[in-house]
């Protein structure tokens, strides 16, 4: 299994983690019963904080997304499938939403900063929201 | 029982009237990868020196395990479970590998000739190498190796990188985060490479003329600050009033940046509600955080 994470982007590397492990199962690189790597095997090869992994693990299965076994690890939710079928009609929205930005003379640049400020701004309300 | 393996309490230390720690306070929870962050002359060789029971402070309690790091007694038990790697890496200079091996071995009953067997293969050290003959890299694993096969539950590591190449750098990484995870050790260690902290801490302590600024774990801090850049649709003459955590302001006419540490969710409101604010927002890293906090003390 490929991840890699950039430790200084201010983003929790567990939260990067997250991202990578759902990427990788909508992109279909990881199926529904697919087993990840260990805890220590991610650590090392990441050369991250193995709690790191953990967590990302952890609030993996509170999303229902990967399963932990007791004494076997973590596999990819049988029920996750249901996800990959979202991702087309999301491709949908943004394919949309692009073609307007751009049709208003929006450069590619600009269109890639709105989204990325939007989805900033999203992320921290959730993360502060969250928290209270 | 505490769950802190290491615990400072306002310690105090001075040097011919030159403070090196001003009431520093400190938690080290068991199992955790602590990062000990701070400028050259900051207070950690102090700090860590006290820890070990090497200097006595001025004031203040320090305990390792529970146990005051001052006592004699407590200290020898202390230096048992605890591997500790010194600033200056310096070790017997007439020895072979093989004779420093054999030496310290011999102080530590719980030795674990495995881990000393594994690393020796993995670090590639050899055992009739002398220890003048090694590089500053060999010489950093070698103690490492040290520390690592006495059995630590905790090991203490002043600057362990320093002097290394990138590749060393990241092999040494590597072990520290091996190591926590097969054995489930503490590990403290002090730098100022703020990058290698990022990668592998879940803790921080940020320590600046002997006080600790900023404490706690690494992805809560890197949760709640954010660099908001705020645009105003013309200058306001008074400055804004803003709520609770805002850390830092800068403005220049009609950009105004914030930085934030608590409480986001309100300062964001507050600058979206400036008239006509286009508000952008930023993590903000390690680095970032380091910086603020110790370039304006």
């Amino acid at each position: 299994m490929l991840f890699r994470v950039s430790p200084n982007t201010g983003l929790p590397l567990y939260l990067q983690l997250m991202e990578q492990i759902r990427h990788a199962i909508e992109t279909g690189g990881l199926r529904a019963g697919d087993q990840l790597p260990t805890i220590r095997a991610v650590a090392e090869d990441l050369v991250v904080n193995p709690n790191t992994v953990v967590r990302a693990y952890r609030e993996l299965e509170r999303e229902g997304i990967v399963e932990l076994k007791h004494g076997s690890g973590a596999f990819v939710s049988e029920s996750v499938v249901g996800r990959a079928k979202v991702t087309p009609k999301a491709q949908n929205i943004v394919q949309v939403a692009v073609q307007r930005l751009s049709d208003c003379g929006l450069t590619d640049d600009e269109i890639r900063r709105l989204f990325d400020n939007e989805l900033a701004l999203h992320r921290a309300e959730k993360s502060s929201g969250g928290k209270q | 029982m505490t769950d802190q393996v290491i615990e400072a309490r306002e310690l105090r230390k001075s040097f011919k009237g030159q403070p090196a720690l001003a009431g520093l306070n400190l938690e080290v929870p068991a199992g955790s990868i602590f990062g000990f962050l701070g400028r050259n002359g900051a207070g950690k060789t102090t700090t860590i020196r006290t820890l070990m029971g090497l200097l006595k402070p001025d004031g203040g309690d320090a305990c390792v395990f529970g146990l005051p790091a001052g006592d004699l007694t407590a200290g020898i038990e202390i230096r048992r479970r605890t591997g500790f790697v010194m600033e200056d890496k310096e070790l017997y200079p007439y020895m072979t590998v093989e004779q420093i091996l054999r030496f310290t071995r011999s102080f530590f009953p719980a030795w674990r000739t495995d881990l000393e067997k594994k690393y020796l293969k993995l670090f590639d050290l050899s055992s009739s190498r002398k220890i003048p003959d090694l590089s500053k890299g060999m010489r950093s694993k070698l103690m490492l190796l040290l520390a690592i096969s006495h059995g630590a539950e905790l090991l203490i590591l002043d600057e362990p990188t320093e002097g290394l190449d990138p590749v060393g750098v990241e092999d040494l990484l590597r072990e520290l985060v091996s190591i926590s995870a097969a054995e489930g050790s503490t590990i403290f260690f002090s730098s100022h490479q703020l990058e290698e902290v990022e990668q592998i801490a879940d803790r921080i302590c940020i320590i600046d003329h002997g006080a600790a600024v900023v404490t706690g774990s690494l992805d809560d801090l890197k949760t709640r600050y954010r660099r908001l850049r705020i645009v105003l649709r013309e200058e306001i003459p008074s400055p804004i009033q803003w709520g609770m955590g805002v850390e830092r302001l800068r403005q220049h006419g009609r950009m105004v940046e914030v930085l934030v540490s608590d409480n986001f969710d309100t300062i964001l409101k507050q600058a979206q509600s400036l008239p006509g604010s286009s508000v952008e927002c930023f993590p903000v890293n390690l680095k970032e955080i380091f910086l603020e906090y110790v370039r304006s003390n």
